[in-house]
């Protein structure tokens, strides 16, 4: 059932061995996702006894209801935000190292945060979702903030060389911008490091939204722009040369890109890897157009992400573990090999 | 009177202040297969791009026709199916497979995300025929040699199937055999009605066209037929008179003038 949606929702050639991978690929993808839903309520400090008595404990209720199945579900659609600018970002700028913080999204949200926690003494561990929602609406403007001046300084899309350097520069000052926040008051030192270090136990069911409705938008953008991805791959000129409007298609892939970081950084902090990660993992089981290639990334990274969340909730039980500090460690480790083996074939990344 | 397929009136070029064209004007004639040829530098590949329509900007002066009606004012889905263009060292599109890159080259006939349809299929399976690259068709471009990859976006820019096809340095990387397949494939498309505009490096081939073009430092020196002993002139001067065009079998061929005619010591 799963397959047939999938299979009829992009172009398809089933006699291809290619299409037939991808269409298994979305399919183990979806069931792994749904099994890991279920893990994640049952994951906690209290373990699966909340389930449990769920039926007659409203503690156990709340428990499950307020803070472990919001947090699960955040985590896949944080990490199906990253994994999906991800893919945009490395088909754009035809960089196999692009990741979705390249546009300075990543330093300008940690700019918003840390502003936000200064100036109105919020912080992140703050139990009220108002007070959460300041730092959060702070991060996502940093982002946004900073994406746009990215693309003021590199004087629009068209030259992707252009908007990779003032990313460069957009991320390194106003980071150092941060730090001066932080030398001034350094009380925030605290929760900023849990912003940088990414953590998904925040996540309310508000933020659930935010991300779902972003996702949507997002992906049906990146959807039905994928073709500028898969022609920019044979360089400017003959994407030119097949009719496709490169600037004002570009500009909605930088928007898309922009949206998904900005949303994702906003409810999760820095969660590294993951967007870098989840395009290579898909390219490495099957090479498809970018009509897939974006959808399955994706759905990997949404994978990855809760499934690292579960495991960071798990590990140490009852302590937790930063699951950004999890997912740079496994993921790191991972393109090492993968730049390993692809090496031995006589390849690169 | 000839038909003409692309006009180009007063085309000035230039890549940041250094001047690529300077004031050319130049007239395709249609069903035929045009070569330009020339030294490194003179300009050719920019010349090609402005053909297609594929080079935007300030730095691009003059003005391009297609069939009478001015090139800029064809909305870029009509003149994506008329102009079909081959650029050199492009993008990689590693990730891709064969059969997707040639596929490419039919979006301009496909409506927006939209399946390919029969026609499509059977586009790019003649066009991977043609440069016979049907058999690893399923096979991404980073597991391809140099000329096989080469192979597969001839195959790209044929499956457009335009009236007009334009090709950046098309031999580059490919084997003698497949460098006479491609001749074959273009004599083919010309006798079908189509034009053909080529920047080739290899001047016997480019002699094995219709007309010859012969460019230097950003202007067009000679414009005439292959078998005219006014062109071999004309390509004689522009290299410096270091090569030298004979007949071989009946066909034109370009040598290298060796500087002293004495036998070489085995030394």
């Amino acid at each position: 059932m799963t397959e047939s949606i999938v299979a009829s929702a992009v172009r398809t050639d089933p006699g291809r061995p290619a299409t037939r991978r991808a269409v298994w690929l979305a399919a183990v993808l979806l069931i792994a996702s749904s099994v890991l839903l279920l893990v994640g309520a049952s994951v906690g400090s209290t373990g699966f006894d909340s389930v449990r008595r769920m039926a007659q404990d409203p503690v156990s209720l709340q428990i499950v209801w307020d803070i472990r199945l919001p947090r699960t579900l955040g985590a896949w659609l944080a990490g199906a935000l990253l994994g999906l600018a991800g893919a945009v970002a490395q088909g754009l700028f035809r960089n196999p190292l692009a990741d979705p913080y390249l546009l300075g999204s990543a330093s300008g949200a940690a700019l918003g945060g840390a502003l936000a926690m200064a100036l109105f003494g919020l912080s992140p561990t703050a139990a009220q979702w108002l007070a959460r929602l300041g730092v959060a609406g702070m991060a996502f403007a940093g982002a946004a903030g900073a994406v746009m001046l990215t693309l003021v300084l590199a004087r629009g899309v068209q030259h992707t060389l252009r908007l990779l350097l003032a990313g460069v520069i957009v991320g390194v000052v106003l980071g150092a911008a941060r730090d001066l926040v932080q030398v001034a008051m350094p009380s925030i030192l605290e929760p900023m490091q849990v912003f940088l270090m990414g953590s998904t136990s925040f996540i309310g069911w508000m933020a659930c939204a935010l991300m779902l409705a972003a996702w949507l938008v997002c992906t049906a953008l990146a959807w039905g722009l994928s073709r500028v991805l898969d022609g920019l791959s044979l360089g400017e000129a003959t994407a030119a040369s097949l009719g496709l409007a490169l600037g004002p298609m570009r500009a909605g892939l930088v928007a898309a890109m922009a949206l998904a970081t900005g949303t994702a950084v906003a409810q999760t902090g820095l969660i590294a890897f993951v967007g870098l990660a989840a395009p290579h993992l898909v390219r490495s089981i099957c090479r498809m157009t970018h009509q897939w290639h974006v959808l399955l990334s994706s759905l990997m990274g949404a994978t990855l992400l809760l499934a690292a969340d579960i495991l960071a909730r798990w590990v140490l039980a009852p302590q937790e573990l930063p699951v950004g500090v999890l997912t740079a460690a496994l993921g790191g480790s991972y393109l090492l090999w993968l730049m390993h083996r692809r090496t031995r074939q006589g390849g690169v990344l | 009177m000839k038909n003409i397929a692309i006009g180009a009136y007063g085309i000035s070029a230039a890549i940041g202040k250094s001047p690529i064209l300077q004031e050319v004007s130049l007239q395709i004639p249609s069903a035929r297969w045009t070569s330009v040829v020339g030294p490194n530098g003179a300009g050719k590949s920019t010349l090609l791009k402005v053909l297609a329509g594929v080079l935007h900007g300030g730095q691009v002066s003059g003005r391009v026709e297609w069939q009478g009606q001015p090139l800029s004012r064809l909305p870029s889905r009509q003149r994506a199916q008329q102009l079909a263009w081959l650029g050199q060292s492009e993008g990689s599109a590693d990730d891709l497979t064969a059969y997707d890159v040639a596929m490419l080259g039919r979006l301009p006939h496909q409506r927006w995300m939209a399946p390919p349809s029969a026609a499509d299929h059977a586009a790019v399976e003649a066009a991977l025929r043609t440069t016979q690259a049907w058999d690893w068709r399923h096979r991404p471009l980073a597991q391809l040699s140099g000329g096989e990859r080469q192979r597969v976006l001839l195959a790209r820019a044929l499956a457009v199937q335009a009236d007009v096809l334009l090709m950046d340095e098309p031999l580059a990387n490919l084997d003698p055999p497949h460098q006479s397949d491609w001749l074959q494939a273009v004599r083919a498309l010309v006798s079908g009605g189509g034009t053909v505009v080529s920047v080739l490096h290899e001047i016997s081939m480019a002699l094995q066209a219709d007309d010859l073009v012969v460019m230097a430092a950003g202007c067009i020196v000679h414009h005439g037929a292959c078998t005219d002993p006014q062109t071999h002139a004309a390509l004689q001067a522009v290299f410096d008179q270091r090569i030298q065009v004979r007949q071989l079998d009946g066909q034109w061929i370009a040598l290298p003038v060796v500087p002293s005619a004495a036998p070489r010591s085995l030394s």
